[in-house]
């Protein structure tokens, strides 16, 4: 079968059982998605299909022929990192580093999701959601970090949010129920 | 005593207090900046490979097989039933060598092995081998196994009456002083309370996985383990080799919280498959089994009596507990350990007894003791404080001892009162409310706090150093980073002694081909390892001074130059083809003369649904006091991880053992619940200055499980102060509050 990953072209004789993600991990020497649970449960092997994020573990490797994958590897290197993956080191969104492709490349369909207007569990208004902590929070809920980088993730994001000078993106702070003295 | 300039090693045993610190002289300025982890660009971009991630030619896929019995025996393994199917290679059971349980942290014993025998159900039995990974997984699980079945233990309720007093762990299983039955009989206020908490899993993101790799009789093995040290002891000698034949290799870890303390089965497995057919073996373990066949946190039930005067000072100080562990394991929950040390009583009984059970091993998991321990104890001083009509935080400053209440030997360095302070200030505590004294809407608002304590240790722990002829240092040792931060810390030792740009130390870790070290555990790693390698460090300075004709304490190392002598020569000119020193450290006798500890303090404000129970919490903010910080960024993320695990003891992490047979019932992600994103908030944490030069000479004691430690208590006592409902039984899942919500 053929593959497109990362804008390159892979040949590959699969299993009917491999997933998406063994494929890349054990087939294809990709191993930046990282396999957590194999269950959908956990996100670490969160990547982008056709721009939308999913799970690896989930989707079966033979029903992606000709689909544009698009895995941590294809986001950027060390030597040139995408915007996220250098706001994530920055503010320290991570510290195993196991679940953080999964975060980095859910972050990156996340804020897609925003910017076409989506809504999510929390937002108040169907139609046109505001963005805030409270929405990154819930978006990224999908992605487990055990480390607990949540706050730093958060922190991560919303600074990549407000930089890509997009109006759905643009965070508004909500002020927690009481502040302190 | 350091021989510089002869010697290439430098030892220190820590007897005696080390007031001066290199850290304090350095002039690179580096220690303690929250820089950026230097692992940081590998891991964002998927680059930094764990375990499963080398790839061998002719790699075969391991899959294990678990018992579905909880006790008995395995009378059959019909491999034939699975030989055939297309890419299978063997079933592979050693019944001999396989180990039944995992090792305990730290342990130079191989751990128990036979897996003829089912101590518990999911023990692993076999390992199929395949050409693939879905090949392996599909025959082992159509792989017929036959048991003879026997009556097991299963439920902790059903022989709660039967415990047995362990052998001495981190802690004496019974401490005490007094006379606290006499003295809890006539005190003016009591709180006689028990609190339940359920058996936990550390989940870390990363599954246990090995790679075993022959070379000729070389075992290499490719794991994800914390402490490389002894799990290469362990591993050779449950392979019956010599531990100079086996290397373990674990340059990432996915997490570890515990659970890769000591090896886990996967690896004998893999090992001995990769031995029978003669090709490399990889085996991870799948995410229901690391649920099934690692470790637990023991459950506990834990009794804290406490008596007080009518001013709130005590004068007993009772925490009795039971804890749960397989009938031959020694290891047992030191929950009495922050008891110990805490609080000023003359009277004080901490006992620790355990009930002996057919589930999966309970071993270390983060801030083994302190972790539950400190949530009966801290939640009992919230009732207490309640009961004699003080603030919670005057109630602790009334009780702060002067020095170790048993042992009476003084504390190395302790700033609970200020972390409380600090924090109250910080938080708004003053506004705090009278229990169920704050609803709006449908929701009560309510605060708490708690005490935070974790004993500091240090372990032996060896790096290497050495400097090329271009002027840059690399740092080797086989501790690892597990998240921690080991990696970054490491350079700005080096960095800040020899006085180099960071960018010029490469830091080598997780190999045991280098010199052996503490590994991570016991938030003993920065301690340790970081003091091994300002040994080394303080040894090349040596060295260089020698190489300049000055004095050490005449030499100022920065920006790659030696200034000394009204000189300033580049370093790589000094060093020659290069120079290296080892640096090796061992605790001493400020072990025994000093309580050491870090301390914080956790505040808490939590919003209670009238309706559902719900539990939000609006936002935590702890103070903390761990000796001198080594950098601000992966210190404050370490007690970020340790907080969100408190969240997760006091809301929602629960193991469920099936009562028939001890299975495991919520053996994933999906059922265990750690907490998400969305349920932790923004956490603030600031940290007080602080040396501890009884510590170690770099001052610095132990953040990695200050965070925890009495995290979900001050969770716990923000949901009294919220609806007055004072539930014990952990986590408090909103089935327990409902009843006493009020009316709505």
């Amino acid at each position: 079968m053929r593959f497109t990953i990362n804008g390159q072209s892979y040949q590959a004789d699969v299993d009917i059982r491999t997933s998406l993600l063994d494929l890349c991990r054990e087939h294809l020497g990709l191993t930046g998605s990282k396999k957590g649970c194999d269950h959908g449960q956990c996100g670490a092997c969160t990547m982008l299909v056709n721009g939308r994020r999913v799970n690896g573990c989930l989707t079966l490797a033979v029903m992606h022929q000709d689909d544009e994958i698009v895995t941590i590897e294809g986001l950027g290197s060390p030597e040139s990192l995408h915007p996220m993956q250098a706001a994530f080191v920055r503010h320290d969104g991570y510290q195993c580093g196991y679940c953080t492709p999964g975060q980095i490349c859910s972050a990156v369909g996340m804020l897609d999701e925003v910017k076409k207007g989506w809504p999510s569990h929390v937002s108040d208004d169907l139609s046109d959601p505001t963005f805030d902590d409270g929405e990154i929070s819930e978006r990224m809920s999908g992605n487990l970090c055990r480390c607990s980088a949540y706050p730093n993730i958060v922190d991560a994001i919303r600074e990549v949010a407000a930089a890509s000078g997009d109006a759905k993106t643009a965070p508004t702070s909500r002020e927690p129920a009481e502040a302190g003295a | 005593m350091f021989g510089f300039g002869k010697s290439d090693t430098n030892a220190l045993t820590m007897d005696k207090p080390h007031p001066d610190s290199l850290l304090d002289t350095g002039a690179q300025g580096v220690i303690g900046k929250p820089i950026d982890r230097i692992d940081g660009p590998l891991k964002v971009s998927g680059r930094a490979t764990y375990a499963a991630e080398y790839d061998f030619p002719d790699l075969a896929y391991g899959f294990l097989v678990r018992a579905t019995v909880g006790a008995g025996k395995v009378t059959e393994v019909d491999a034939d039933s699975v030989r055939g199917l297309p890419g299978v290679i063997d079933v592979i059971t050693d019944y001999k060598t396989f180990i039944r349980n995992p090792g305990q942290g730290g342990d130079t014993n191989k751990p128990p092995q036979g897996v003829a025998d089912v101590a518990y159900f999911g023990e692993p039995i076999a390992i199929v081998v395949a050409d693939s990974y879905e090949a392996a997984r599909d025959a082992a699980q159509q792989l017929r196994v036959s048991y003879e079945a026997k009556e097991g233990r299963y439920s902790f309720a059903a022989y709660r009456e039967e415990h047995d007093k362990p052998p001495e762990g981190v802690m004496p299983p019974y401490t005490g002083t007094g006379d606290p039955d006499a003295a809890f009989e006539g005190a003016a206020v009591k709180i006689d309370a028990t609190y339940t908490t359920p058996s936990q899993n550390s989940a870390a993101m990363e599954p246990h996985a090995s790679t075993a790799v022959w070379e000729g009789d070389e075992l290499h093995l490719y794991g994800a383990y914390q402490m490389l040290s002894t799990d290469r002891i362990q591993l050779a000698k449950a392979m019956g080799m010599k531990p100079d034949k086996v290397r373990i290799i674990a340059r990432y870890v996915g997490g570890g919280f515990g659970s890769k303390l000591g090896i886990a089965p996967e690896s004998v497995a893999a090992a001995v498959a990769a031995k029978a057919i003669g090709r490399p073996v990889k085996c991870v373990m799948a995410r229901q089994q690391v649920f099934d066949a690692t470790v637990r946190r023991s459950n506990t039930e834990q009794r804290v009596r406490l008596g007080a005067d009518a001013d709130g000072k005590l004068v007993m100080l009772g925490h009795n507990s039971l804890v749960s562990n397989l009938p031959e394991e020694s290891f047992f929950e030191p929950c009495g350990q922050a008891t110990q040390f805490l609080y000023a009583a003359p009277n004080i009984t901490i006992t620790h007894d355990i009930v002996r059970l057919d589930w999966l091993l309970a071993a270390s998991m983060r801030a083994p003791g302190e972790a539950v321990g400190m949530i009966a104890l801290e939640c009992a001083m919230d009732e207490l404080a309640e009961a004699v009509g003080l603030d919670p935080i005057e109630l602790r400053k009334r009780n702060e001892p002067g020095e170790h209440p048993i042992d009476h030997i003084p504390f190395s360095s302790r700033q609970l009162v200020p972390c409380m302070e600090r924090g109250a200030a910080l938080f708004g505590w003053s506004k705090r409310k009278p229990a169920a004294g704050d609803r709006r809407g449908e929701w009560l608002y309510g605060m708490g706090m708690a005490a935070s304590a974790r004993s500091n240790m240090l372990q032996k722990s060896s790096a290497k150093v050495s400097i090329d002829g271009q002027g840059r240092a690399t740092v080797e040792t086989d501790m690892t980073d597990i998240g921690t931060g080991t990696y970054t810390i490491l350079a700005q030792i080096t960095s800040e002694i020899l006085g180099l740009p960071i960018d010029d130390v490469t830091v080598k870790l997780g190999d045991t081909a280098f010199p052996p070290a503490a590994g991570s555990g016991g938030s003993f790693g920065a301690g340790s390892s970081g003091t091994s390698v300002y040994l080394a460090c303080e040894a090349l300075r040596g060295q260089i001074a020698d190489k300049m004709g000055v004095a050490a304490d005449g030499l100022t190392l920065k920006d790659g130059r030696a200034i000394g002598d009204n000189r300033s020569v580049p370093l790589a000119e000094l060093v020659g083809d290069g120079i290296a020193a080892t640096g090796e450290v061992a605790p001493g006798k400020q072990e025994k003369e000093t309580l050491q500890s870090s301390y914080g303090a956790h505040f808490c404000e939590v919003a209670v649904n009238a309706v559902t129970g719900e539990v939000r919490i609006k936002r935590m903010l702890g103070v903390f006091a761990g000796g001198r910080i080594l950098n601000a960024k992966t210190a404050r993320s370490q007690i970020l991880g340790g907080v969100t695990f408190g969240i997760g003891t006091a809301l929602s992490e629960e193991l469920m053992h099936d009562p028939r047979n001890g299975k495991i019932v919520n053996r994933d992600l999906g059922e265990y619940h750690v907490p998400v994103n969305a349920d932790v908030p923004q956490i603030d944490v600031e940290f007080l200055s602080e040396r501890d030069i009884h510590a170690n000479p770099m001052h610095a004691k132990g953040l990695g499980e200050l965070g925890i430690s009495g995290a979900g208590a001050a969770v716990a006592n923000a949901i009294y102060n919220a609806t007055g409902v004072r539930a014990r039984d952990f986590p408090l899942t909103l089935d327990k509050l409902l009843d006493g919500l009020p009316a709505v």
